[in-house]
C-alpha cells in the first residue's frame, strides 16, 4: 500500500514537471525543472530497486545535463521564440501516440507480477548464475559489463561518437586562452573555498564508485560523470583558463579515444587465448578471475571515455562564452 | 582461427580503428588508415557471403555467452548482402572523398572527419550483422549520431547544413525512440531480445495488444529512418547540404541498412502469420510506397540545385524498394534485396559526378552545369550513364530492379501497380534530362574556365558506373543473391 502510494505521488509530480516545462517559455527555468525531473525519475528508480540506473539518471539528468544546458543558454537567448506554425497537427500525433500507449498497457503483464516473461526467461539465469559464472556481487554490473557487455561497448562508442561530433562542431570555434585574465568569480571567496574543498571528496567518490561497481552500485558511467563533474565545478569557479592548464584539451582528447580502445581492447586479449570476442575468462587463471579483471578493466575504459567527453564537451560550450559578469549571478 | 571470428572482425575492426584514427593528427593518416580498414571490411564481408551461401547460416556469441542470454551475431544471406553494400560503397568512397573532403570541410576538422566516417560505418554495418533487437538500436545510435556531424560538417560550403543536419537529429532521435518503446514493449511480453527467440516466442502472442502496439511503434520508428513517404522531410536537407562525399556514403548506405531492419522485424521476427503483417502491407506500404513513387519524382522535377533533386528521386526510390516488401511474395523480396544493391550503385555514380561538378564550381544547379557536356566530359558521360540506370533503360541495374517489380505485381495479378511503375520511371526521365540538356544543349557562361575532375574521383565514379552496366547486363549473380535472401525471409525452403 505505501509502496503504491509512493509510485503514485512520484508519478503525478513527473507528470506535473513535465506539463510545468511545456507550459513555461523562460529557458532558465524550463532548465531548472528537467533537473527537477530527472531527480524525481531517479527518485521513483530508487524505488523500483534500480539503484544503477538511478545513480546515472541522477548523476547525468540531474547533474551533468544542468549545466551543459546552462552554459548553451549563456551562449543563445533565455526566452524561447513564439511557435510560428500551427500546432494542431504535432498535438493530434502526439495524441494518438499516446492513446497507442495506453492502448498498449491493456494486455501488459501486471506491475511485479513474478509470471512475467521479464522475469521467467532470461533473468532467472542472471540472478542464480552471476555467483558462480561471473563471481560478482551485483547482477547489474555482470549484465551490462559482461552478458551484454558488447551493447556496453556499443554504448560507449555512443558516447565516444557525441565527443567527437562536439570537437569537429563546437571546438574549432574555441578562443585560444587568452593568457592571464580575470575571472568573475575571483572574489567570490566562498565559492572558493567551498569548491576548493569539495573537489577531493567528489574526486575519491569518484574513484570509489568506479572501482566499487562490481560491489554496489555504480560503475564506469556513474563514475566518469562524477568525476568530470569536479573537473568542471573547477572550471566554473576558477575559470576556463585554469582548468585548462590543469588538463589541456589535447590530454582530454586523448582519454577520450584511449577509454574506447581499452575496452575494445580487452575484447580483442580473448583472440589470442583462443576465445571469443570480450570472453574475460580468457584473462585470468580461473574463469571467475578472468572475468573480474575484465570488468574491472572495461568499468576504467567507459570511465575514461565518459568523463572526457564530458569534460571536453563543457570546454567547447565554455570557450565560446564571454565570461560571466557578476550582476547576472 | 580468422576465419572463425570474421563476424566479429567485421565490426571489430572499423571500431577499434575509429578511436585509433582520433590520434591522427594529419588528415592524410587518418584517411589512409580510414581506406586501409574499409578495404579490408569489405574484403571480410564478401568472405562471410560466400561462407553463408555455400553453408547456410552462422552464429557467433559475442563473450561466448549463449543467447538469449548473450548477445548473438547471426549472418545469413540477407544480412551478408546488405553487409556488402555498405562496406563496399564505404570503400569506394574513400579514394573519392580525399580531394573532395579537403575541400569542402574546414582543415583543422579533416582528421577527425575520418574517425566519424570510421564510426559511422561501424555502426551500419553493427546495425545489420547482429541478432540482437537492442544491439541493433546501439549501432542505430552510432551510426545516426556521427551521420547527424558528417551532415553539419557541410557548414563551411552552406551554413544551412547546420538546420538540415539538427532536423536530421531531432527526426532521427524520434524514429530510434519509436524503435526503442517497440522493443521495450516486445521484451515485455516476451522476456527476450535475441530475435530468433522473439520470433518464436511472438506465436500466439498474435491477439496481445502490447504486441501489437510495439509492432506499431517499430514499424513506424524504422519508417522514419528509411524516409518512409510522408515521413521523409529530413532527407532531401541533409543529402543536398552535407558535403559531397558524405552525400554519397548515407544516400548508397543509410536507408539501406534502415530497409534491412524493416525486412528483419517484419517477416523474420514478427512472420508473415502475424495478423496486421497482411493489413500493414496491403493498406499502408502499397499506397505509400506508389505516393513516394509519384509525388517524390514530381518535386524533383521543379528542383534548381541537383543534389537536392536527386535527393527526392531517393525518396522516390525508397518507395519502390518498399512497394517490393509489400507484395510480401518472394519475386517482390528479391526485387527490394536486389534494388537496395543497384540503388546503391546508380545513386552512388550520380551523386559522385555531382561532387565533382561542386569541386570544381562551387555548387551543382541546373544554372551551373550548363556546357559542362563540353568542360568536364567524363562527369557529364558519368551522370549521363547513371541516371539512365536510374530511369531503368535496359542494360543497365536499374532495369533489373524494375523487371522485378513489375514481375511481382503480375504475379500478385494486380497489373495497375505495374503501369504505375512504368510511368513513375517516365517522370525520371523528365528531371534527368533536364540536366542533360543544360549540360550538352546550352553553352557555358562567358569567362568559365572550368577544368575536368582529378582521376582520384573520375576513376571511383566510372567504377560505379561499370558496375552499373555490368551487373545490368549479367544480373545472375545478384539476382541469385536477392532471391536466397527474399526465400529465407519468407521462411520458403530454397
Amino acid at each position: 500500500m505505501i509502496d503504491t502510494t509512493i509510485n503514485f505521488a512520484l508519478l503525478l509530480f513527473l507528470a506535473a514537471t513535465a506539463f510545468s516545462i511545456l507550459r513555461r517559455t523562460t529557458l532558465f527555468s524550463v532548465v531548472m525543472l528537467s533537473g527537477v525531473f530527472s531527480f524525481v525519475s531517479a527518485l521513483l528508480l530508487v524505488h523500483l530497486d534500480a539503484v544503477d540506473v538511478a545513480f546515472t539518471e541522477a548523476a547525468v539528468g540531474a547533474g551533468i545535463s544542468t549545466v551543459l544546458m546552462l552554459s548553451t543558454l549563456a551562449l543563445t537567448a533565455r526566452h524561447e521564440a513564439p511557435a510560428s506554425r500551427s500546432r494542431a497537427l504535432p498535438l493530434i500525433v502526439v495524441f494518438l501516440t499516446g492513446l497507442a500507449l495506453i492502448y498498449g498497457t491493456l494486455d501488459m503483464p501486471h506491475f511485479g507480477d513474478p509470471s512475467a516473461p521479464v522475469h521467467t526467461h532470461v533473468a532467472p539465469r542472471y540472478i542464480t548464475a552471476t555467483a558462480t559464472e561471473i563471481g560478482i556481487p551485483n547482477i547489474v554490473t555482470a549484465v551490462l559489463a559482461s552478458y551484454r557487455g558488447f551493447d556496453t561497448l556499443g554504448e560507449t562508442t555512443v558516447i565516444f561518437t557525441a565527443g567527437i561530433g562536439v570537437l569537429l562542431l563546437l571546438a574549432g570555434t574555441i578562443r585560444e586562452p587568452t593568457g592571464l585574465r580575470i575571472t568573475a568569480m575571483d572574489h567570490h571567496l566562498v565559492l572558493r573555498v567551498v569548491t576548493k574543498v569539495l573537489i577531493g571528496p567528489i574526486l575519491l567518490f569518484a574513484l570509489y564508485v568506479q572501482f566499487h561497481g562490481d560491489y554496489g552500485p555504480g560503475g564506469g558511467f556513474q563514475a566518469g560523470v562524477i568525476f568530470a563533474a569536479a573537473f568542471i565545478i573547477y572550471a566554473l569557479v576558477f575559470g576556463l583558463e585554469a582548468a585548462r592548464r590543469a588538463v589541456p584539451g589535447r590530454a582530454v582528447r586523448w582519454i577520450l579515444a584511449a577509454g574506447v580502445l581499452m575496452y575494445g581492447g580487452v575484447g580483442v586479449v580473448s583472440f589470442f587465448f583462443g576465445k571469443n570476442y570480450l570472453d574475460y575468462s580468457a584473462l585470468g587463471a580461473t574463469a571467475t578471475a578472468g572475468q573480474h579483471l575484465g570488468i574491472l578493466l572495461v568499468e576504467f575504459g567507459v570511465g575514461m571515455t565518459v568523463s572526457a567527453v564530458m569534460v571536453s564537451t563543457y570546454y567547447a560550450f565554455a570557450g565560446q562564452n564571454r565570461p560571466i559578469g557578476d550582476e547576472e549571478w | 582461427m580468422i576465419a572463425y571470428h570474421l563476424p566479429i572482425l567485421q565490426i571489430v575492426v572499423p571500431l577499434i580503428a575509429a578511436p585509433l584514427s582520433a590520434f591522427c593528427r594529419r588528415a592524410g593518416m587518418a584517411w589512409y588508415l580510414a581506406l586501409i580498414i574499409c578495404a579490408a571490411s569489405f574484403a571480410i564481408s564478401v568472405a562471410l557471403l560466400v561462407r553463408v551461401l555455400d553453408e547456410g547460416h552462422i552464429s557467433y556469441l559475442l563473450g561466448n555467452w549463449a543467447a538469449p542470454w548473450g548477445i548473438e551475431y547471426r549472418i545469413d544471406a540477407v544480412n551478408a548482402f546488405v553487409l556488402l553494400i555498405i562496406s563496399g560503397m564505404g570503400t569506394m568512397v574513400l579514394p573519392y572523398a580525399r580531394v573532395s573532403i579537403a575541400d569542402e570541410i574546414e582543415p583543422h576538422n579533416q582528421a577527425l572527419f575520418y574517425t566519424c566516417y570510421l564510426l559511422c560505418f561501424a555502426g551500419l554495418l553493427g546495425m545489420v550483422i547482429t541478432g540482437d533487437a537492442f544491439n541493433a538500436f546501439v549501432f542505430m545510435e552510432i551510426s545516426s549520431l556521427a551521420t547527424y556531424v558528417l551532415v553539419a560538417l557541410g557548414a563551411k560550403r552552406d551554413r544551412r547544413a547546420l538546420s538540415a543536419a539538427f532536423t536530421y537529429l531531432v527526426m532521427g532521435t524520434i524514429g530510434a525512440t519509436f524503435f526503442v518503446i517497440g522493443i521495450g514493449l516486445v521484451y515485455m511480453v516476451t522476456g527476450t531480445l535475441n530475435m530468433a527467440d522473439l520470433a518464436a516466442r511472438l506465436q500466439g502472442l498474435e491477439q496481445n495488444r502490447t504486441a501489437l502496439v510495439a509492432f506499431a511503434f517499430i514499424v513506424t520508428g524504422i519508417g522514419l529512418k528509411l524516409a518512409l513517404f510522408p515521413m521523409h522531410l529530413w532527407l532531401p536537407n541533409a543529402y543536398a547540404f552535407a558535403p559531397s562525399a558524405v552525400t554519397v556514403f548515407i544516400a548508397a548506405t543509410a536507408t539501406k541498412a534502415a530497409v534491412y531492419l524493416m525486412l528483419r522485424f517484419l517477416f523474420t521476427v514478427f512472420g508473415t502469420d502475424y495478423n496486421v503483417l497482411g493489413l500493414t502491407l496491403t493498406y499502408m506500404f502499397t499506397p505509400l510506397a506508389l505516393a513516394a513513387m509519384f509525388a517524390a519524382s514530381t518535386v524533383a522535377i521543379f528542383q534548381f540545385e541537383i543534389k537536392r533533386m536527386l535527393a527526392y528521386s531517393s525518396v522516390a526510390q525508397l518507395g519502390y524498394t518498399v512497394l517490393g516488401i509489400s507484395f510480401a511474395s518472394v519475386t517482390g523480396l528479391t526485387a527490394t534485396m536486389i534494388h537496395l544493391f543497384n540503388h546503391a550503385l546508380m545513386k552512388g555514380a550520380l551523386f559522385m559526378a555531382v561532387g565533382a561538378i561542386v569541386l570544381r564550381h562551387g555548387a551543382a544547379t541546373i544554372d551551373s552545369v550548363r556546357g559542362l557536356g563540353r568542360t568536364m566530359p567524363w562527369t557529364m558521360a558519368a551522370f549521363v550513364a547513371g541516371g539512365l540506370s536510374l530511369i531503368g533503360v535496359p542494360l543497365t541495374v536499374g532495369f533489373i530492379s524494375k523487371w522485378y517489380l513489375v514481375a511481382a505485381s503480375l504475379e500478385s495479378g494486380r497489373w495497375p501497380i505495374a503501369v504505375l511503375i512504368v510511368l513513375s520511371s517516365l517522370i525520371g526521365v523528365i528531371y534527368i534530362w533536364r540536366v542533360i540538356e543544360a549540360a550538352y544543349l546550352e553553352k557555358p557562361p562567358e569567362g568559365r574556365t572550368a577544368r575536368e575532375a582529378p582521376l582520384s574521383m573520375l576513376i571511383p565514379t566510372w567504377g560505379l558506373v561499370g558496375a552499373n552496366i555490368y551487373f545490368g547486363i549479367d544480373a545472375e549473380l545478384t539476382s541469385r543473391v536477392a532471391g536466397a535472401a527474399a526465400r529465407l525471409l519468407l521462411w520458403v525452403a530454397p
